[in-house]
């Protein structure tokens, strides 16, 4: 951290954290859905691996995914991959990368087949086959009509697919360290990443972790905004610690809000409800999305049914006595499917908005769900970087998959049920292509403790830290700027604001307060460490917004609101340097589909 | 009447009184807190929370407590949602999830403990490996013995119906860390979240390794130290039925018996 000496952090060091060493093939950071495939993937491989996790795994977030996964089984009527991949890169508004989206929805068909092989419950149609859903921006034969291609364990599908995943880890007798922090990552003098630091919340003690590949699995950062559907510990450490190594983060400015969220409480509600009949109204009872997408309507994809009810809203049409959020109707449909289908939702929604939805709507309103950008990577989860010109420079040693990764699959704006695919695939991918070039116990080559003292400087800046700042209202702090000036709309001038309301974040944050000194569950410090990774991913994400002079997807610019391919089809990069300043550059998007057997989309208008 | 004298250091002491300064409606909240790296007995501290200021859950309180009161306070947290099992803890004496039980719900002061009967490592953070290695223990995963087809193993709707009401459970072992002979013999029976867990399997019709799974509960501390006491189903925070998943693994050993 800024205006430390390394020396004395040196002699703290020395004396204060002992470290154990531990030496992996392969290490995984995160245990949810894309960090627990990759692990017992490699397991089955016969790499010795590692699985790192700063929660017991079945806590991950990917628990709480509620509405499906989508894979053109045709299950329920004609469909086909290349439907699939038209939509995905639809919904991307063109910025997903055609080579990985092509590899996802052909790999999407036999993932699902092997979840089902593990295990997964999932709901069955009346021929045995397994259930699937329409969802939002899912449709056949190139938009011409609605798919039914979302996979679904009633509403609970993420807890169906998490809890399989582990179990599977467990059959593969893999190895994990639960309740783990991990700090940073260690680089070697090339660049090259040779593991990671972590601290065992358990006991206190320091680890460090040695291995030829570090996969990122950590997911998104959703806890940057007021609120959220993600849950707390949704902070995305490892897209900072990506950040801390000098390495850029890509598409930040995307951050998709799911149309329904409980209003207050945050809590998500699936858009399987829409898919199963569900719908929105306004305050005079108008079914509004008929209006903006006369086609799809409730059904359209997320960014524009989220900006069609920020918009009744603002023209007065919003519910409640505030008129600030719309209803979501299911009391039409038959109880039986209700119970059958959508049990977890009628639950939340008895639960934390007190409605009872066979009866009455739920009051929701766009709520911050999902972090399209990420880490960026190819599509075999290798990590990239723009680096002498060259866009698809591979960094050693280091990949990222899941919602942390940007591969980019989801471009501008990911569809529903592209999610919980885009981790069992990638997750598979990264497995993979580890057993392609790690021999297994390949020994370790000795590297420099560099990287390893900035890591523990910093836990122990932060460890003692007695300034006057409370770190909770610091984080709020940040969550109210990132909510009122980088939301569903934005412009110029309320994102200029915003970006230097944060800086001063980035200073208070050097003043701030540490209350427990301990090293066992000290969960005050990891809110801090938490709070510092979110802080830089919250100006990754407001500077990126700035910059990107156009609407598209997910990023809607009131100042700019055309879409503009001609200056716009490309991938924001963004570094942080570590005084808090950011540097924006650009790759290009991959147009080109990975194989021949399917033809590049070109950008077109984008109306549901 | 028996008494029982606790050894002098586990012996919990009152703490300190923290009240909220000039609130209209308060709820005092009453905490475990005990920390391994002092060499302090365990004590409750007394919390005031000013309601009109404070969301309407108990872990909104214990999130406001560590935010604005008091930043040691140590719990699990996670999805804030009922589905990913972290912030279960003892609360007003029974088990459930922090995230999803009411302020309200609790007449007079809400007393917050650890799920009880497990190790602490601090505060309200209990120590689950042991449970942990029991969920292991029975093979939680799909067996088959079978090719497996190219496409999925189908399954009818009915078939898949029996499994609702047991794939839902989210680990959180409020039902097990409810059970007087979990309590007792947490060591060798493996208590209502496992046995659940268990006959989850037992009653998904793609696993072909019932007769090996029943075999393996087949002892009298396993399976047989359930007496039916049903502290499982009535604390359990969402609903399912432990009790009677593990009263059909006992029907079915009867009828392996026949």
């Amino acid at each position: 951290m800024a205006g430390h000496s390394t020396n004395k952090t040196t002699q703290v060091l020395g004396k204060a954290y002992p470290m154990t060493e531990h030496f992996y093939d392969v290490v995984v950071v995160g245990a949810g859905g894309a960090g627990l495939r990759a692990t017992f993937g490699l397991a089955e491989r016969g790499l010795k691996t590692a699985c790192i996790s700063k929660v017991f795994p079945t806590r991950s977030h990917t628990v709480a995914a509620q509405g499906g996964i989508s894979a053109a089984l045709g299950n329920m009527g004609a469909d086909d991959w290349r439907w699939h991949m038209y939509d995905t890169v639809k919904g991307s508004d063109w910025l997903g990368d055609q080579d990985a989206i092509e590899f996802m929805v052909r790999e999407a068909i036999p993932a699902i087949i092997e979840l089902e092989h593990y295990g997964v419950p999932f709901s069955r149609t009346v021929d045995g086959k397994i259930y699937q859903r329409p969802f939002g921006g899912m449709t056949t034969e190139y938009g011409k009509g609605i798919a039914q291609r979302t996979c679904a364990a009633a509403d609970r599908t993420g807890h169906a697919i998490l809890h399989t995943l582990y179990q599977q880890a467990l059959k593969h007798s893999a190895e994990f360290f639960i309740e783990y922090f991990v700090l940073d990552l260690i680089f070697d003098q090339q660049g090259v990443c040779r593991g990671v630091i972590a601290w065992n919340l358990d006991d206190g003690t320091i680890h460090q972790f040695r291995a030829h590949m570090v996969i990122l699995a950590t997911g998104g950062y959703g806890r940057a905004y007021f609120s959220c559907t993600s849950a707390h510990t949704c902070t995305g450490d490892g897209n900072a610690m990506v950040l801390r190594a000098g390495l850029p983060l890509q598409d930040m400015e995307f951050v998709q809000f799911h149309p329904t969220g409980i209003y207050g409480a945050g809590c998500l509600i699936t858009e399987g409800v829409r898919g199963e009949g569900g719908y929105l109204t306004n305050s005079v009872g108008e079914r509004f999305m008929e209006r903006y997408a006369p086609a799809a309507r409730d059904l359209a994809s997320r960014d524009v049914v989220s900006r069609s009810m920020t918009i009744e809203i603002r023209e007065g049409r919003g519910v409640g006595k505030l008129k600030d959020h719309i209803y979501l109707h299911l009391e039409h449909l038959d109880p039986k499917i209700i119970h059958e289908r959508l049990p977890g939702i009628a639950e939340t929604a008895r639960v934390f908005a007190g409605v009872d939805v066979t009866r009455e709507p739920i009051p929701v309103i766009p709520t911050c769900h999902y972090n399209m950008g990420g880490v960026p990577t190819n599509y075999r989860t290798e990590v990239v970087t723009l680096k002498d010109g060259n866009p698809d420079h591979v960094v050693s040693g280091l990949m990222a998959i899941g919602e942390a990764a940007c591969v980019s699959v989801h471009g501008a704006n990911r569809l529903g049920s592209n999610s919980l695919l885009d981790l069992v695939v990638f997750g598979r991918a990264a497995a993979n292509r580890c057993a392609e070039i790690i021999r297994p116990n390949t020994p370790h080559p000795e590297i420099t403790l560099q990287s390893m003292d900035m890591a523990l400087t910093r836990l122990d800046y932060f460890r003692h830290a007695k300034g006057s700042v409370l770190p909770a209202s610091l984080r709020l702090e940040m969550q109210r700027v990132m909510q009122n000036d980088c939301g569903v709309f934005r412009t110029g001038d309320i994102l200029q604001n915003g970006i230097e309301k944060l800086k001063e974040s980035w200073q208070k944050l050097q003043d701030v307060r540490v209350h427990d000194r301990s090293m066992v569950w000290n969960s005050d410090l990891v809110e801090v460490l938490e709070l510092d990774n979110l802080l830089y991913q919250a100006i990754a994400t407001i500077t990126s917004a700035h910059r990107r002079q156009e609407s598209r997807g997910a990023h809607a610019r009131e100042d700019f609101p055309k879409r503009m391919d001609d200056q716009w089809l490309k991938h924001t990069i963004v570094w942080i340097d570590d005084q808090g300043q950011a540097k924006i550059d650009f790759r290009p998007v991959h147009l080109q589909p990975l194989s021949k057997d399917v033809q590049s989309f070109p950008p077109k208008a984008r109306v549901y | 009447m028996a008494k029982f004298t606790l050894a002098a250091h586990a012996k919990v002491q009152s703490g300190k009184d923290f009240p909220a300064q000039g609130a209209q409606k308060t709820k005092k909240i009453k905490v475990y807190r005990w920390d391994p790296e002092t060499n302090q007995n365990p004590r409750v501290d007394s919390y005031e929370i000013d309601l009109d200021q404070c969301g309407p859950m108990v872990l909104d309180a214990l999130i406001k407590i560590k935010n604005e009161i008091d930043p040691t306070l140590t719990f699990r947290r996670s999805c804030r949602e009922g589905v990913c099992g972290s912030c279960a803890m003892n609360i007003d004496g029974t088990n459930t999830l922090a995230c999803t039980k009411y302020i309200q719900d609790v007449r007079g002061d809400i007393r917050v403990y650890p799920l009880p009967h497990m190790p602490v490592v601090k505060d309200l953070v209990p120590d689950l490996k042991g449970i942990y290695q029991q969920y292991q223990s029975i093979e939680p995963w799909l067996k088959n013995n079978q090719p497996a087809p190219n496409r999925e193993r189908l399954q009818t709707p009915e078939e898949r119906a029996r499994l609702d009401g047991l794939w839902e459970c989210i680990l959180c072992f409020s039902c097990s860390t409810s059970c007087p002979s979990y309590w007792w013999n947490g060591d060798r029976y493996l208590g209502p979240a496992v046995l659940l867990q268990a006959y989850r399997w037992i009653a998904d019709s793609r696993d072909t390794a019932t007769a090996d799974r029943l075999q393996q509960l087949e002892d009298p501390f396993k399976l047989y130290r359930c007496h039916t006491i049903m502290n499982c189903t009535k604390t359990c925070p969402k609903g399912l039925n432990p009790a009677k998943a593990i009263g059909e693994i006992k029907k079915l050993q009867m009828a392996r018996q026949l």
